[in-house]
């Protein structure tokens, strides 16, 4: 049995780490409130290009032309994995329910005989996939020092991506990050960015024109060859602004619940300290009187 | 001018103007057109340059650099990768940048470094040319 004082220092522990995470959380409700600011200002120019892209390569498609980023190779040996999870701990499972996803993918595309490579967004993401998965990760890139993400970091990945697509190095990237559904839900997600033919969403349709069609200028592959990058880095853009909203989101109810654990746990150790207080009272008292009536 | 043209332009980040206006100027690749309301529906790639938006008798000018607009019975929608106000362009501060881009793209050790540095280079001289140079006063 601990002595009172062993209890006291337990007490006070624990209070200091429901401190903690107190202002963890509310550091959190403020980020958060601020990440879903960002990703709902950026949602008219993914809208636009989205549903552009869609117009324009619904008439592209069976073209011989078409771009090499729209159809693809025709293979798909090689995939790159882009794994986006959050920079930093104290989210709950957020990181964690990530590289499963990730994890379900690689062991599903390798029983099917294909090359997997890992590009690792975000620390946490690739501390976890380094111990099954070193040599097949190929870069980590990390927004630690980045207090805002925009859509230049996005382009940066973006870049690579094509750059390694365009090469021939890969056959198809897709993106793997955790959709935000909202603050207590997060769903990781596989996404197919490049070909993009396999990224576009059928949903997403152009205006009505009411019976005009489109002058291109300068023509239509060109218009399309210069907007597959950017639909591309806006798509980058938009997952690491969910996996932004959605860390804060994980972090927020994690530290909410640990708050409430720690809690729970203080008034069960002030209980037993009482309880073992009065105890050593009564021991006492006993003591006391029984010493007396020996007498 | 009866008809009012509904023009957006947006980035990346978020939507940097919404609003109806008379006529918006835009440098397109193959040359600036100007847009009205009631214009054709037309897909263009832009170059970098200067957008310019006439609104009640005003004028404002918006750097762009590069980008995309599509024109829909709706309006205008300009997709820009960044935009900057020509007005809120601090002119020193812009040399000073040109210069150190200048050294950026002279020191470049690989084909990458120097492309990209270059690119900063002719950015910021198309952002220069458009302060300087307004074609339609």
């Amino acid at each position: 049995m601990p002595s009172l004082k062993e209890f006291r220092n337990r007490i006070d522990s624990v209070k200091s780490t429901q401190k903690i995470t107190k202002a963890k959380q509310m550091v959190a409700a403020a980020k958060l409130r601020k990440a879903q600011e960002a990703a709902e200002a950026a949602r008219p120019y993914a809208q636009r290009i989205a549903a552009v892209v869609a117009n324009l390569s619904a008439s592209m498609a069976d073209n011989p032309g078409a771009p090499k980023l729209l159809v693809g190779s025709g293979k798909d040996d090689v995939q790159l994995l882009i794994v986006a999870t959050a920079d930093r701990g104290l989210c709950g499972a957020f990181n964690t329910n990530i590289v499963r996803k990730a994890r379900e993918e690689i062991v599903r595309l390798e029983r099917d005989g294909k090359t997997v490579k890992i590009l690792c967004v975000g620390r946490k993401g690739y501390d976890q996939l380094k111990t099954l998965y070193k040599d097949r990760i190929i870069d980590v890139v990390s927004f630690r020092e980045v207090r805002q993400i925009t859509s230049h970091e996005a382009s940066e990945i973006a870049e690579r991506a094509r750059a390694m697509f365009e090469g021939g190095e890969v056959d198809i990237v897709k993106l793997i990050y955790s959709e935000f559904r909202n603050v207590i839900s997060q769903v990781p997600t596989v996404q197919t960015l490049l070909p993009a033919a396999a990224s576009i969403d059928p949903e997403a349709k152009g205006p009505d024109l009411k019976g005009a069609a489109y002058e291109y200028e300068p023509n239509e592959e060109e218009i399309l060859a210069a907007l597959l990058p950017r639909n591309l880095t806006s798509q980058v853009f938009n997952a690491l602004l969910q996996n932004v909203a959605g860390e804060q989101g994980a972090s927020m109810t994690a530290m909410d619940n640990a708050t409430r654990n720690a809690g729970d746990m203080i008034n069960r150790l002030t209980l037993e300290y009482n309880r073992k207080r009065q105890a050593n009272i009564t021991k006492e008292l006993i003591e006391i009187i029984s010493g007396a009536e020996a007498l | 001018m009866a008809e009012k043209l509904n023009f957006h332009l947006v980035s990346p980040e978020r939507e940097l103007f919404a609003g109806l206006v008379d006529q918006v100027v835009v440098p397109g690749t193959e040359g600036d057109f100007g847009v009205l309301a009631e214009h054709a529906p037309v897909m263009a790639t832009i170059r970098p340059g200067a957008i310019t938006v006439f609104e009640d008798g005003a004028k404002r000018r918006i750097f762009v650099n590069g980008g995309f607009a599509e024109v829909t019975p709706e309006g205008l929608t300009v997709l820009a990768e960044d935009a900057v106000d020509v007005t809120a362009v601090d002119m020193a501060a812009l040399s000073q940048e040109l210069q150190d881009a200048r050294e950026d793209a002279a020191d470049a050790k690989t084909d990458e470094d120097r492309e990209a540095a270059q690119a900063v280079v002719d950015r910021i001289e198309a952002l220069q040319a458009a302060v300087q140079t307004d074609a339609y006063a």
